[in-house]
């Protein structure tokens, strides 16, 4: 099959597959698992250095940048203004202008306020920014999202840390149909089976944390989980047989002995 | 004077930012700097002179999903 590059903000990746960087035992953990998962994005977090102990390690002191695009989040922002701070702040800090916006409603759900998600995302694209929106699988706040100018659009399949998979697979279906841009499932996948349904959906990627790093074993999900949207990416290109209620033969009729 | 920095005060004697942030051991490169709201872009923070009752925010990446 011909080359199968996802191209976001005009730059191609290899893998389908993002990965966060939190939840980890160890930094070490951490490098091993994305190195397992085959992921060129990671996920991180902007927070506050802690000057009173400066013995911390640095996320950054374990990862190799040539290596990793760096996708900087918002986690923890509920309003536009917090959310675009921490762009701006992520943009200084890591020098690329990719971040994945959230703006979350409430701690419980932690699903996104499209309202100022959307008025966020106006901002960032006027500033310059790649903007990658995690977001409801709302087809119409997709396609609001794709008109504002983002590079794509990232619905949640189910709440994030849930594990519940694709739970609306239906409107992933329709948010394909909607939208030009890169739909990247965000939040909600739980093992690998829901990473293939996602790909063979036609989804152009989908991005995870907790569902690798909350595993018993995480190096094994990182695998796992690599394998599955390569696999659920190639059944989609490969394009699945019709369903059918009654059976249909797979050897000859002809010639049974009688 | 008497400045804070991610939110605790801290008194100090008059300096530049990245003179502060050689006193917290923190890697210039590998940070994101904002004074009073305003972002200070790495290339000003030798010129950018702090002054009393600043308010500075020094935050880096770390893991997240």
């Amino acid at each position: 099959m011909a080359t199968d590059k996802l191209i976001i903000g005009g730059r191609e990746f290899n893998s389908r597959l993002m990965v966060g960087t939190g939840k980890y035992a160890s930094f070490e953990q951490m490098v091993q698992a994305i190195e397992l998962s085959g992921a060129e994005i990671v996920t991180v977090a902007v927070r506050r250095v802690n000057i009173s102990d400066r013995n911390k390690e640095s996320l950054l002191d374990h990862l190799d940048l040539k290596k990793y695009t760096l996708l900087p989040n918002t986690a923890g922002c509920y309003t536009a203004d917090d959310a675009v701070r921490t762009c701006r702040l992520a943009r200084e800090a890591g020098l690329s202008d990719f971040v994945k916006l959230e703006v979350l409603a409430d701690e419980k759900t932690l699903f996104p306020d499209n309202e100022e998600l959307l008025k966020a995302a106006a901002i960032l694209i006027k500033e310059g920014f790649t903007v990658l929106p995690y977001t409801t699988d709302d087809p119409v706040v997709c396609r609001k999202l794709e008109q504002l100018g983002c590079a794509a659009v990232m619905p949640l399949g189910a709440p994030i840390g849930s594990g519940l998979g694709i739970r609306n697979p239906y409107n992933m279906r329709i948010i394909l149909e909607t939208v030009k841009v890169p739909v990247i499932v965000d939040a909600g996948v739980g093992t690998a089976s829901d990473a293939a349904i996602a790909m063979e959906l036609g989804c152009d990627g989908v991005l995870m944390n907790t569902g690798i790093a909350g595993a018993k074993d995480p190096l094994a999900m990182a695998e796992a989980m690599n394998l599955a949207v390569r696999a659920g990416r190639l059944a989609y290109r490969a394009g699945r047989i019709p369903r059918k209620l009654y059976a249909t033969a797979s050897s000859p009729l002809d010639g049974v002995i009688e | 004077m008497e400045i804070q920095v991610n939110g605790e005060s801290r008194t100090i004697e008059p300096m530049s930012l990245l003179e502060l942030l050689g006193t917290l051991d923190i890697k210039p490169t590998r940070v994101a700097v904002e004074r009073n709201r305003d972002i200070v872009p790495k290339r000003e923070y030798e010129t950018t002179l702090l002054a009393g009752g600043d308010i500075i925010e020094i935050v880096q990446f770390v893991g997240g999903g």
